[in-house]
């Protein structure tokens, strides 16, 4: 395997390319730059197209035409510019068009700061816009796997003509490792049947507009669309769950430290586990069901101050196990923090 | 007699209201495709307002994109189907109060699309509030008394703001008599020949009766566009050169 | 795991001596993790970024205990000496920093980068005489095999300077055994 040296934020933009996308309109916002840096070099390079967008409201809508009219799209930006993506996702959703927006999550509500952060948690898993609607969430935890679940985003966004989510931070965003590409894809405009083309005489129009209005039965339509995607596209990795006392829930930048944690720990006798959903949406319920007797209880480790993804561990165990978060806010967690809390846990003390 | 007119605008009921002016420009549209060959080509992307109406009313393929961002989505549409032609269809308040950037930024970039704004001076599908381009004095649901100038600025004249842009064509017609129409359907053709020859951004803003929300009879309503509304909004070419692409 | 911060002023090269380290490393068989300063961070000209080094899988890429420390300038001393590991290795462009007190239980490498640049007539290359005697001080890779990366780095920008090599064996030469 041939590895090169790639930031998170541009490795992504490269899949992307490789992954037949040839459009993107965006804006600047720290930390995902330099995917609107890149591809408005590397765009021109392939015959893409590239466009500096007004604002990501402007960026988004764009992006609604261009993939109407067949186009592999991609989208990106962070915090306060993803709040103006919501209009064309929603949209997005009821036209029944893939695309694929990336949230390169930095910290705080309003303005916040560029630091790295899980706070957008809610917001890419609960639909974000107005309506009625989910979207897949992938969150990567490296810059591999940017480049690989960027590349598996198409292909869902593609195959349930949805929009899919990847749920990156500024860590994996700013960071470079080593990364394997994969091989150039080509994308045919034509082959969808929906697309825009032209209506040639005796043809049906294509109407790309809110399924609802010409679906009779668009809420059976919709909740299957959700199921299928429950039921196929969960998607996390375990770590020593099945003897675990506290398992770890964790995802993106701060799953890494718990992956260390686990280690650390087991070498000192404390039995962790670990469960890292890579779909934030479907959530990975079926994880939970190799908890094992011996499971006390369950922590999730995430950098925001309310503790978001809590609320998805609750439901995904149904109350059986207490359910704990460790949150960090800014700060990358730490591993010495993590078994602390574990022990205390397993003491019977506060956490 | 025989009623003729394109198969692409003619083959459904359309749901506007007696008397409006979008049915007018979906005929000028259709004829216009018809004579140029470009029937089977045209994409268009309308707003959510009645322009909205248009996708069970022509025969082209059709995006209904967000309140504003027609242009927007048209641009996205061109670039990946750049032998097509494309059009973005949307009202005036679309165009010129929740979508101005879009609007601006299209013309900025001289994006090559054509863009047909309907300018009535109300919004249409919420019930005849007031528009950027409602006049001075205007009564509508949302300036009870009389559009209130010193509150609310002045009506939104797209040539005085866009006229001076370095865009390949704008023109604004009307829909109001026979003359105009004709005027219009001519305007509209060179913005969409223009378009074919990658010259950038051609606009056409076109002034349309509302007689619903005005209150007014259909013809009073086009005789208050002849009488009133062009002394503010006059018609014409503004721009008519060759773009920059 | 080697955990590595270098810093300096915007243009003193340090996030590209950041970025050989790791690239050369990864070429040569080592799991690696680069981290820059960004956003309102790098205003006000100074500039840090953090490497790690390790066979390994790395968990977080941020640096907070620092087994070396290339400081460029004084400011990097000020933010970064107090967050390395006892018996860490400071390297400092004592070109810029002189008459300096530094921890007891840290190792302190000058090294006159400026001097050894400009005497290598090779000005921009301060930051290759600082990997130089990085490599010396640390023996993270054999000196042949690190130069080869150096070599290989520029040659795939496209900016091969003979000169880098010569400001790599002077830096690596100006460290005592």
């Amino acid at each position: 395997m041939e590895y090169v040296l790639m930031k998170g934020n541009e490795a992504l933009a490269e899949a992307a390319i490789r992954a037949g996308c040839r459009f993107y309109s965006g804006y600047p916002i720290t930390p995902q730059t330099e995917i609107l840096e890149y591809l408005s070099w590397r765009m021109d390079e392939v015959g893409g197209e590239f466009v500096q967008t007004e604002s990501e409201l402007g960026g988004i809508n764009m992006m609604l035409g261009a993939s109407a009219a067949g186009a592999r799209v991609i989208g990106s930006s962070s915090g306060p510019g993803f709040s103006l993506f919501q209009e064309g996702i929603s949209y997005l959703v009821a036209a029944d068009l893939p695309a694929v927006l990336v949230d390169v999550m930095r910290y705080g509500n309003g303005l916040g700061d560029i630091g790295q952060s899980q706070g957008d948690y809610w917001q890419l898993t609960r639909g974000g816009g107005h309506g009625d609607y989910r979207t897949i969430v992938l969150a990567p935890n490296s810059v591999q796997e940017n480049v690989d679940l960027t590349h598996l985003a198409f292909d869902l966004a593609e195959k349930y003509r949805h929009p899919v989510i990847i749920g990156s931070d500024a860590a994996i965003g700013q960071m470079m490792e080593k990364v394997a590409l994969p091989e150039m894809e080509e994308h045919d405009i034509d082959k969808f049947h929906w697309s825009m083309k032209g209506c040639k005489k005796g043809e049906e129009q294509k109407k790309i507009t809110n399924l609802l209005y010409y679906m009779d039965n668009y809420d059976e339509f919709l909740a299957n669309k959700y199921k299928e995607m429950e039921d196929n596209e969960q998607r996390w990795e375990s770590m020593e769950v099945e003897d675990a006392e506290v398992v770890l829930v964790s995802y993106g930048i701060s799953s890494r430290v718990c992956k260390e944690a686990v280690k650390v720990a087991r070498s000192q006798g404390i039995k962790l586990g670990l469960i890292r959903p890579i779909s934030l949406w479907p959530y990975p319920i079926k994880a939970f069901e190799e908890l094992s007797d011996s499971c006390k209880a369950l922590m999730t480790v995430e950098m925001n101050i309310l503790g978001q993804m809590v609320d998805d561990v609750i439901l995904a165990t149904g109350n059986k196990y207490p359910v704990y978060k460790y949150t960090t806010v800014k700060d990358v967690p730490e591993t010495e923090v993590i078994i602390e809390k574990a022990n205390k846990i397993l003491s019977g003390g506060e956490v | 007699m025989e009623l003729r007119a394109p198969e692409s605008i003619s083959f459904a009921q359309t749901s506007f209201c007696p008397g409006c002016g979008h049915g007018i420009v979906s005929r000028l549209i259709g004829e216009v495709m018809e004579e140029m060959g470009l029937t089977e080509k045209l994409l268009t992307v309308v707003d959510v307002a009645c322009s909205s109406l248009h996708i069970d009313t022509w025969k082209f393929d059709t995006v209904i994109a967000a309140h504003g961002r027609p242009i927007a989505t048209a641009t996205g549409v061109k670039k990946i189907r750049r032998e097509n032609p494309v059009l973005a269809y949307l009202g005036d308040g679309a165009a010129y109060s929740i979508g101005i950037a879009e609007t601006m930024h299209a013309a900025l970039r001289n994006d090559n699309v054509v863009t047909i704004i309907i300018n009535n001076g109300v919004f249409g599908m919420t019930g005849g509030q007031m528009a950027p381009t409602s006049l001075a004095g205007q009564k509508t649901t949302t300036s009870p008394k009389g559009r209130d100038v010193s509150k609310t600025g002045q009506p939104f004249d797209v040539v005085k703001v866009m006229g001076s842009l370095d865009i390949p064509y704008l023109a604004r017609g009307s829909v109001s008599n026979l003359g105009d129409i004709r005027r219009t359907k001519k305007y509209i053709k060179k913005a969409f020949e223009k378009h074919m020859n990658n010259e950038g951004f051609c606009l056409v803003e076109i002034l349309s009766p509302c007689p619903t929300n005005l209150g007014m009879a259909p013809v009073a309503c086009s005789e208050r566009i002849d009488g009133v509304v062009k002394e503010l909004f006059n018609t014409g070419e503004y721009i008519d050169k060759e773009g920059t692409k | 795991m080697m955990e590595i911060i270098s810093a300096g002023f915007g243009g003193q090269g340090v996030l590209t001596a950041g970025l050989i380290l790791a690239k050369v490393a990864m070429d040569n068989g080592k799991n690696v993790t680069w981290i820059p300063s960004y956003g309102s961070e790098m205003r006000g000209g100074t500039a840090n970024c953090g490497v790690k080094i390790s066979d390994d899988e790395i968990a977080s890429p941020f640096v907070k205990n620092i087994d070396v420390l290339i400081a460029m300038n004084g400011p990097s001393i000020d933010k970064f000496e107090k967050n390395m590991k006892p018996d860490g290795i400071l390297i400092v462009n004592s070109s810029m920093v002189k008459d300096r007190q530094y921890r007891d239980d840290i190792k302190v490498v000058e090294v006159l980068a400026n001097d050894i640049a400009h005497e290598a007539n090779n000005p921009r290359g301060v930051n290759i005489v600082i990997l130089g005697a990085f490599i010396k001080a640390t023996n993270l890779l054999d000196k042949d095999t690190f130069a080869k990366g150096i070599e290989n780095f520029f040659a795939d920008k496209g900016k091969v300077n003979p000169a880098n090599q010569v400001c790599f064996e002077m830096g690596y030469n100006s460290v005592e055994n």
